[in-house]
């Protein structure tokens, strides 16, 4: 079977996890021992584009794939904010999206982390000052982790939801 | 004297309902005389069953010259245990539909008299009762009949529906097309003596050649089959049922067609004493059609009542299933299978009664509540019925055959029956026993599937209409009614150890069938199967208790292991959709959608989509119509045709009726004239 | 007459089942990451998530009901009641005359049937669809069980589960004869209709509108979604032992000698291990199904069954 085999030569792709840049993640607030202890294994990912450009889901997509491959961390995206314990909000907040914003954090069962992606989910971005932009994530919801970059890279991402774990590989 | 208290309590019942035809006395007192009469008819018949010794009254009436169709003991406490189980059946669903109509007539004051509903309600009682206790053909017709136009006239107490006109037609129609049908097979089988009695009659056919035996056999199978509701004699069912007042739709559906069934096995068993595999193997594909056509007719509808009588289409399909798959085992020389056969289908007659009456009563309150049938209208009732809401729950899992209710159980000694099916000894009959498996494990999953829609969308979710959102819970008698069936289901799914060992022994002596050896150990239920050594065996009361046991440990467990026990209420998720309205909630056709598609070579469905456009622009919408359809296929390719071949008919006899005097006189005169003739030829 | 410690083994098997379903299932994800090139979850990833879950908090909609709440409770226990039933690792056991396949089966079809009503009842769309589809799925293919397990009857005389797995050890040529080897087949598709597996649902999906199982748990959280997972990962468990005991029957203990039940618990583990290989390639190896070609294989899967039982019927 050509598939099985092409399997085979290809091997384990993922790739080591360096400590990266301190600068581009931000933790805001220090997630408390329990809520880190609870989510420190397992992790359920609610991703939310509130307006964005999709540049950054395009690289959120990458973590699921053999290079980033975040399940090793026990991280899985899921299909309803109420298995989520974590929301991964992009994009600033437009007017339409700030609602549903806000009921998906309702929905979320507690306890909960925000991980806010992007330049725009922490500053607006290029879209700051818009009228079709309600305010950055933060004046909607309450965040745990700013990653900026615009895209940032998916090992940033990475970083940044690990840093809300508490988890983040620290550089020696 | 029991038996005279039963007649007594339903005559006192009509009594009373024509005297006050108004008022709560009128209510009260038509519904005690039809609970005395049902209690005793239950008493008679748990008495004859069980063996437990009464005392026996016997009716025989006595004519100054006794004539030939008047002889021999006409009406008695139950002979036959057989006729004692149909009539335990009439009893045991009266009580609580008589207790039904208390609450569900009050809505009628001021607008409908309760005179003839009242007493047509114990008048039809009454000859339920006594159909299975006749044993002469005369009687047998009397209470036949009287129980067809009391039913009908029940059934036309709202005839200003014309709807309701239409349904009563058809039905009135097919009852005495039914009857034409077992009149012949009577006629056939009366001894040279004239004697009606069914013990002579039995004796007589027994010396009738195979033909003429099997030409009774399938005239009584189309006659009872029509009253029973089988495929394709099914077309009055959907439309008469719902059309009926709620607790008049419960005894119908649950009692009523079950007197099909006791007339097949009067000449199937009794009277003609079992007879080639032909006969069971037509009434067992007969059934297993039943069963797959009304399922798969009940998923599309989305009246609730039509979508019950469908469901007793099918049900009734599986009884035959069990009484065909009994015949045919009689046929073949397997006794012990052939008890399995006919006590499945009777377990499966009196189950269904319960369920069906259940659900039934539980639609009539859906209905005094909303005033619709449309599953379509309705939603969210949980929250303003929650008992009605249970009761209907336990009735749609006992109908899905869900374990440990009591459809379950005997949906599962009919599968016992068949699974003996790899005993007979002719290959190409005996394959039709798998296909009648992969039939019935169909339709009883579909029926589930259906259930979870009927209860899903009239219960659950957001109510989608006015009448649903301000509904209230059903009266006290009707909550009371549907609880003491409800609890029936279960009881009687639990009791299956005692069930068994006593329908065994009311089919014992017919046609020669030996005494069940269906052994009891201690609350389990054992069934010895063909092969030597094999049995099979379930314990339906262990699993109920394993159910609660469990259902209660595991919050226990949860507690013992410190799980959080926080709880919010939120909203439902939208996907973060602004409001939540009803209309994006499922509906009934959206939910059997699946299944048209899968099933569409038998639906062809067809659909109808017009759409208004906003008068400036075609890109704005105001309102979209659908309509789906389904072909009728025996409404439209086997009635219609045979009804308008009639009227073409009837159209041209009727030039006979000229209205002129002369014509008339000269028809008389020739009348006169031929049967002096004929008498002067029979004379000589 | 089972001694007083074939209860002690009826309950332990069930318990053992119960540790066993998420490392089963932690088995096959970390399988198919294994050939999708990465290094995925560790097996016992699903244990995690389960204690994570039963330390959340529920989020209940205001539309839901007592059903909504209760829904969970009703799939595990009628789940946990059939682990009672199957022969995981003794026959006979002390429970075979309380059920036998036919009771396992509707059992299964009771904790469907409450986990589509709990799908409807919070009145939101995607749980409605989930309903509609899940039932459409368990209707056609309950006739291939029935099929399944008459074919399976037929050589041991009753549905009995002791009856069919002592027949089958006890004449070893009747495990590969065409009626067993096809009746295997279709329980294997039955198998992956009924659990929510490839190519029939995909448990990682997160487009709504190709869910069937999924779709009706999207309301769920905390303990009640801890509940239904675990009672869905049972599920395949308990039906890979089904199709392993059944079939192949060889390990399962018939004393109850701790030699035998350490056997039969290596043999359990095999059968498990085998099969959980055999579903991850498979799975990776097949796209999901269009819904509407769901039916067409559950048809394909009928026709094994018809061909089980005529085989069956011509052999004997």
């Amino acid at each position: 079977m050509g598939l099985l085999s092409k399997i085979f030569r290809t091997g384990i792709v993922t790739e080591a996890f360096p400590p990266g840049d301190p600068q581009i993640v931000h933790l805001v607030r220090e997630v408390d021992l329990r809520s880190r202890r609870l989510f420190g294994r397992a992790l359920g990912i609610r991703e939310v584009d509130a307006g964005s450009c999709n540049g950054c889901e395009i690289e959120i997509s990458g973590l699921m794939g053999p290079v980033y491959d975040s399940e090793r961390f026990g991280f899985h995206f899921v299909a309803s904010p109420r298995h989520a314990d974590l929301l991964l909000v992009t994009g600033p907040v437009t007017r339409n999206m700030e609602v549903p914003l806000r009921k998906t954090y309702e929905a979320t069962p507690s306890p909960k982390l925000v991980v806010a992606v992007g330049d725009c989910a922490h500053t607006c971005g290029v879209f700051k000052g818009s009228y079709a932009v309600a305010g950055s994530v933060d004046q909607i919801i309450p965040v745990d982790v700013f990653v900026d970059g615009c895209p940032p890279e998916p090992a940033d991402i990475l970083r940044g939801i690990l840093t809300a774990l508490g988890r983040a590989p620290q550089a020696s | 004297m029991i038996f005279l208290l039963m007649v007594a309590g339903y005559l006192f019942g009509a009594l009373a309902a024509l005297l006050f035809a108004r008022g709560w006395v009128a209510r009260w007192l038509t519904a005690a005389g039809a609970i005395i009469g049902g209690a005793c008819a239950v008493t008679l018949a748990v008495a004859e069953v069980f063996g437990f010794d009464i005392g026996s009254f016997q009716i025989i009436v006595v004519l100054a010259r006794r004539p030939w169709w008047l002889q021999g003991g006409v009406i008695q406490d139950p002979a036959q245990p057989l006729s004692a189980v149909f009539l335990g059946v009439v009893g045991a669903i009266a009580i609580p539909a008589a207790l039904y109509s208390i609450g569900y007539t009050r809505a009628w004051e001021g607008r409908r008299s309760l005179r003839m509903p009242g007493a047509m309600l114990n008048l039809f009682l009454l000859s339920m009762s006594l159909v299975p206790l006749a044993e002469n053909i005369l009687w047998f017709v009397l209470f036949w009949e009287g129980m067809a136009v009391t039913s009908y006239l029940l059934v036309m107490t709202e005839a200003e529906e014309p709807e309701t006109v239409h349904a009563g037609n058809w039905y009135l129609g097919m009852t005495q097309f039914g009857l034409g049908f077992i009149l012949a097979a009577f006629f056939l089988l009366l001894p040279p003596d004239g004697s009606g009695d069914f013990t002579a009659l039995a004796k007589h056919a027994a010396t009738l050649s195979p033909g003429l035996k099997s030409l009774v056999f399938v005239l009584a199978l189309i006659g009872f089959g029509s009253k029973a509701g089988l495929v394709p004699l099914h077309v009055w069912l959907p439309s008469a049922h719902p059309a009926a007042p709620s607790h008049v739709s419960a005894l119908m559906s649950g009692v009523m067609i079950k007197l099909g069934v006791y007339g097949v096995l009067l000449f199937g068993l009794r009277l003609l004493g079992g007879g080639p595999a032909w006969w069971g193997g037509l009434v067992l594909t007969l059934g297993a059609v039943s069963a797959l056509l009304g399922v798969l007719y009940a998923l599309m509808e989305h009246d609730l009542k039509r979508l019950l009588a469908y469901h007793s289409i099918e049900n009734i399909g599986i009884i035959f299933i069990g009484v065909g798959a009994g015949m045919m085992f009689l046929s073949y020389d397997l006794p012990a299978l052939a008890v399995l056969g006919f006590v499945g289908g009777l377990y499966h007659t009196i189950n269904h009664a319960c369920f069906k009456g259940l659900l039934f009563l539980g639609a009539g309150s859906v209905l005094h509540a909303t005033h619709t049938r449309n599953m379509e209208e309705m939603g969210g009732l949980i929250k303003r019925m929650p008992r009605t809401a249970l009761f209907f729950l336990v009735g749609a899992a006992a109908i899905s055959a869900l374990p440990p209710l009591n459809g379950f159980v005997s949906e599962w000694v009919v599968f016992q029956a068949l699974l003996g099916g790899a005993s007979i000894p002719q290959r190409e009959v005996a394959v039709l026993m798998p296909i009648a498996v992969a039939m019935l494990a169909l339709a009883s999953g579909l029926a589930a599937a259906c259930f979870v829609k009927a209860f899903g969308i009239t219960f659950l979710g957001i109510a989608r209409s006015h009448e649903a959102e301000q509904a209230r819970e059903a009266p006290v008698s009707m909550q009371v009614a549907m609880a003491a069936l409800a609890l029936a289901c279960v009881v009687l799914g639990a009791a299956a150890y005692a069930m068994v060992p006593a329908l065994g022994r009311v089919v014992a002596g017919l046609a020669g069938l030996p005494p069940a050896s269906a052994v009891t150990v201690s609350w389990s239920l054992r069934v010895p199967l063909s092969a030597p050594g094999a049995v099979g065996q379930i314990s339906p009361l262990p699993i109920l208790l394993g159910l609660a046991l469990l259902l209660v440990a595991i919050p226990i467990g949860l507690w013992l292991s410190r799980a959080s026990r926080a709880l919010r209420v939120s909203d439902t998720w939208g996907c973060g959709r602004i409001a939540q309205t009803p209309r994006m909630q499922y509906t009934a056709a959206a939910f059997a959608e699946p299944l048209r598609r899968i099933f569409a070579a038998l639906y062809r469905p067809t659909e109808d989509v017009s759409i208004d456009f906003h008068p400036e622009s075609r890109y704005f919408v105001q309102s979209i119509a659908y309509r789906a359809h389904i072909i009728p296929w025996f409404e439209r390719y086997l009635y219609d045709p045979v009804i308008d071949r009639v009227i073409a008919w009837a159209a041209r006899v009727r030039a006979i009726q000229s209205g002129s005097l002369h014509a008339y006189l000269t028809y008389l005169v020739a009348a006169l004239v031929i049967m002096l003739g004929l008498l002067m030829l029979w004379g000589s | 007459m089972p001694l007083p410690t074939g209860y002690t083994v009826a309950i332990a098997q069930t318990a053992l089942a119960l540790l066993l379903a998420p490392g089963l299932v932690g088995l096959i994800r970390w399988l198919k990451a294994r050939l999708q090139n990465r290094r995925g979850a560790p097996v016992w990833q699903p244990y995690l998530e389960l204690r994570k879950l039963f330390a959340k908090e529920v989020v209940v909609s205001s539309n839901a009901s007592w059903l909504f709440r209760v829904a969970p409770f009703v799939v595990f226990a009628s789940t946990v009641a059939v682990a009672f039933l199957i022969p995981v690792l003794a026959v006979p056991s002390p429970f075979d005359p309380v059920g036998d396949l036919l009771v396992v089966v509707y059992l299964l079809l009771l904790g469907t049937f409450f986990l589509a009503l709990a799908g409807l009842d919070p009145g939101s769309a995607f749980g409605g669809m989930g309903s509609s589809r899940e039932m459409t799925v368990a209707a056609l293919s309950e006739p291939t069980v029935a099929l399944a397990i008459f074919a399976l009857a037929l050589g041991a005389g009753s549905t009995n589960l002791g009856q069919i797995v002592a027949r089958t050890m006890a004449d070893p040529a009747a495990a590969v004869s065409p009626g067993y080897l096809l009746a295997f087949g279709a329980l294997f598709v039955v198998t992956l209709a009924e659990n929510g597996r490839l190519p029939v649902d995909n448990p990682a999906t997160h487009l709504e509108l190709t869910m069937i199982h999924e779709a009706m748990i999207l309301e769920y959280s905390g303990r009640y979604l801890a509940l239904i997972e675990w009672a869905a990962w049972l599920k395949v468990l308990l039906f890979f032992s089904l199709l392993g005991n059944l079939f192949v029957p060889w390990g399962v203990a018939t004393v109850l000698t701790p030699s035998a039940l350490g056997w039969a618990l290596a043999t359990l583990l095999a059968k498990l291990v085998v099969l959980a290989v055999v579903l991850a390639v498979f799975e990776t190896r097949v796209a999901k199904l269009r819904l509407f070609r769901v039916p067409e294989l559950l048809a394909v899967s009928f026709v094994l069954a018809v061909l089980a039982i005529t085989v069956s019927f011509l052999v004997r």
